[in-house]
């Protein structure tokens, strides 16, 4: 019994997948390291692995690591490369329903009911008693709480898109625990339910990409609802090859200086690290310098592009000699 | 897109992998697992790094699990391909080349073959005469499957799960016909007996290894888990140093949890609730037609905490303890001063704030700990410096065993404290029968505190900060 109901449900989700027009793109996970290259984001295996089960398995993915590693990028090249529309909601303190799910159009109703105020009494006008003009009022229905008030936040506007979409529920650490435990209805079911209409399941179910920097920690039902994609630095030819696509025609020994300079630069007790989008910005600002070969004068002026903590621009500014040093000898220059 | 994702179920190394799992600590709900195996059903054994990492995206879920996750797999997988490695390894090593070394390659290939069948086929002493070291691995690994390794938990099952997976293998029958060959006086019927006790000691020791081995896969997690509830309800003053280290895991995973459980927004919107005064002011523009709601909101105070700490000798270890707590606690508690005396008494926030709690608490102790204490004179120090700051939402929480060596307590200060402040709450780490003997003036105190309580362990601290956190909405 309840084996064929499985089978019933697992077919309509195979149904489901065989109209969502990105499973022709999501074939594998080779293809989806090939596609988010594509659209300029170099991705690990790991990362691959979890978009392609998202896809399959119909999960949303809960991205955690620290600041500036690409979780939100990640999202933009989704959608980018199965060109499908991203949603993006940022949650902070004190984000509720209202804002995220859907709000009705207050002040649109309100202005209906002043302009149809005369329209009433045409309506109700030959009635004998009360009880008739109710029932007069009542055939009209809930019309001042359909769709036409119905103003759609992020969430429902995910689950109305015909194609699918990419919904992005970026930093959800920062929202509040009730909030957390209004989603688990949309992350397991692709549904939300709105009391005066009803339930409204999604057309497509969209892929869902969390992320969260572990400001607090997320409820586990949440996370059991979820794939969980860790996001770490980089190791060094991984950091090479992103940079390499973010900032086309950067000189291959300078680019090899970068990414060996900020690797130890990691290694050092610092209170932020920096990150691979600083070292994007820092590749930037070595083009437009000019810069071929990094020496310490020139890192130096540039340490607060990779470094946002003056305690740390001073523990990594007495080791400066030697990491570009360093990093000198292992681009090959001498 | 295989048909096979119809039914989801579990494979039988997923099933054993998911049990690893749970015994080195990773918490795998039933959905998990289902996810995995449906997980598996697209990906599939085949590549084993891709295996490894749609496990890891499926059934760890944080940082923490990774690492635990990471090290299970490495293990398990590992160890299922021991199995088959060990034999060629045993081969090399082995103090018998003479008897059938050279087929004993052959059958390895053999035996890996039928490995996940029952052991059926070859009985045992034929296993043994033919020193088939991938049979008996195979037998083994199937008899330890039968006899339900995976639930061994303590290390005292160890013995017995030995003699299960020997007796599952055939060892009666073995040592029956050993007997039986001894009884017979023939010279060829001796000799097999002896080839067989021979070689039946390396198997008791190969069988104990592969016990040791799964115990630990299998009950690592437990055992953790074990101590941590004997350490929670462990006096504090009897913790040992060698516990040290995951006391302060402990510590910061409790405190984690309680300052998630309250730190709440300090305001909250009640939905639902129109403040209709302040909707009708936002208005006016419109003739008061209310196109802008306003709802009601509820403010939630942040406790504010004065936190004194007795760091003499006597109870030393303990406030230790509720420093390093209160500290971790920062993102509940906003506003937290803490003072440590044992003569007198000084503010230690800003070390505590500056360095990392084990070197600052050092730090503290080395400056004014191990005194003998004076409970008067702390107390006067305490009202002549910080008494101002003391407000009605002020929450005084005072560590100490209440023996000031029979110098005058000054109740006064805190009687006067206690008009002040929103509440005191006094722990002492004592039994309550030894309040009010000796030189303990903890009685004479307790009628100007609102709560004095015994707080000796680690879950009594946990109970009162949370009490403290509960009181402050």
């Amino acid at each position: 019994m309840s084996q064929t109901l499985r089978k019933k449900k697992s077919q309509t989700m195979q149904n489901a997948q065989n109209k969502n027009p990105a499973t022709r793109q999501l074939q594998s996970i080779e293809e989806v390291d090939a596609g988010l290259s594509a659209a300029g984001y170099i991705a690990n295996r790991q990362i691959s692995t979890a978009i392609y089960l998202a896809h399959h398995l119909q999960k949303p993915i809960l991205v955690e690591g620290p600041a500036g590693v690409g979780k939100t990028e990640l999202a933009k090249s989704v959608a980018a490369w199965l060109n499908l529309p991203l949603i993006r909601m940022q949650c902070y303190e004190g984000l509720d329903e209202s804002k995220a799910l859907y709000e009705w159009k207050y002040g649109k109703q309100l202005l209906y009911t002043q302009i149809l105020r005369d329209k009433v009494g045409s309506v109700i006008g030959e009635s004998d008693n009360l009880t008739v003009a109710l029932d007069k009022l009542h055939a009209f229905g809930d019309i001042f709480f359909s769709r036409n008030f119905l103003e759609p936040r992020p969430l429902l506007r995910a689950l109305e898109q015909p194609g699918g979409a990419v919904l992005l529920i970026d930093e959800i650490d920062k929202s509040d625990q009730e909030f957390e435990a209004f989603l688990l209805e949309i992350l397991s079911d692709y549904q939300v339910t709105v009391p005066e209409i009803g339930t409204v399941s999604a057309l497509v179910p969209p892929i869902v990409l969390l992320t969260s920097n572990s400001t607090r920690d997320l409820g586990d039902a949440l996370k059991r609802r979820c794939l969980h994609l860790h996001i770490g630095f980089p190791d060094e030819k991984l950091e090479a090859r992103i940079i390499a696509s973010r900032v086309p025609g950067i000189d291959a020994r300078l680019l090899k200086q970068l990414v060996s300079f900020v690797q130890q630069l990691r290694a050092l007790d610092l209170k932020k690290l920096p990150s691979v989008s600083e070292t994007i910005d820092w590749a930037k600002v070595m083009v437009l310098l000019h810069t071929s070969v990094l020496d310490v004068a020139v890192v130096r002026d540039t340490l607060n592009v990779l470094l946002k903590f003056e305690a740390d621009i001073e523990a990594a500014d007495k080791q400066l000699a030697g990491l570009t040093h360093k990093a000198q000898r292992e681009a090959g220059i001498t | 897109m295989s048909g096979s994702a119809e039914v989801p179920t579990a494979s039988e190394p997923l099933r054993r992998f998911l049990q690893v799992a749970r015994g080195a600590g990773l918490r795998v709900s039933a959905a998990e697992g289902i996810d995995a195996a449906r997980a598996l059903d697209f990906i599939g054994y085949a590549d084993r790094t891709a295996l490894k990492d749609t496990l890891g995206l499926v059934l760890a879920k944080t940082p923490d699990e990774k690492a635990v996750y990471h090290e299970a797999f490495e293990l398990y997988f590992k160890h299922e391909a021991l199995s088959a490695g060990d034999d060629s390894h045993d081969d090399a090593d082995s103090e018998s080349p003479s008897a059938g070394q050279g087929m004993a390659d052959g059958q390895g290939a053999q035996g890996g073959g039928e490995g996940g069948e029952p052991s059926g086929g070859n009985s045992l002493s034929e296993l043994l005469t033919q020193d088939d070291r991938a049979g008996l691995a195979a037998a083994m690994e199937s008899a330890g499957r039968e006899s339900g390794i995976e639930n061994i938990r303590f290390f005292t099952q160890k013995n017995l799960y030995t003699r299960r997976i020997l007796v599952r293998m055939g060892l009666r029958k073995v040592e029956e016909e050993v007997e039986a060959l001894r009884s017979s006086s023939t010279k060829q019927n001796i000799d097999r007996a002896a080839l067989l006790e021979a070689r039946l000691a390396p198997l008791r020791d190969t069988v104990r290894d592969f016990v040791e081995r799964n115990m630990l896969l299998f009950a690592r997690g437990d055992n953790e888990q074990f101590r941590e509830e004997l350490l929670k309800s462990a006096r504090l003053s009897n913790i040992e140093r060698r516990d040290m280290e995951r006391m302060r895991i402990l510590v910061r995973q409790m405190a984690k949890k309680l300052a998630a459980r309250y730190a709440k927004t300090r305001r909250r919107r009640l939905r639902g609730q129109l403040d209709i005064r302040r909707t009708l002011r936002k208005n006016m523009g419109w003739g008061g037609v209310p196109f802008v709601t306003v709802w009601k909101q509820k403010r939630i105070e942040k406790p504010r905490v004065m936190v004194l700490c007795d760091v003499s000798g006597s109870v030393a270890a303990m406030s230790g303890f509720l420093l390093m707590f209160l500290y971790a606690l920062n993102e509940a508690l906003s506003d937290i001063r803490s003072f440590a005396y044992s003569g007198s008494l000084i503010e230690v926030s800003e070390i505590l704030e500056k360095e990392p709690v084990e070197q600052a608490i050092g730090k503290i102790m080395e400056a004014i700990g191990w005194g003998s204490s004076n409970y008067g004179n702390a107390f006067a120090d305490f009202e002549e410096g910080w008494m101002q700051h003391v407000t009605n939402k002020t929450t005084v929480l005072i560590l100490g065993d209440a023996r000031g060596n029979k110098t005058d307590p000054r109740t006064e200060i805190i009687a006067r404290l206690s008009q002040r402040a929103r509440r005191i709450i006094w722990l002492n780490p004592e039994y309550r029968t030894l309040w009010g003997t000796g030189d303990s003036d903890m009685n004479r105190y307790a009628p100007f505190c609102n709560l004095v309580t015994v707080c000796s362990t680690l879950r009594h601290l946990e109970r009162a900060i949370s009490g403290i956190l509960e009181g402050s909405n």
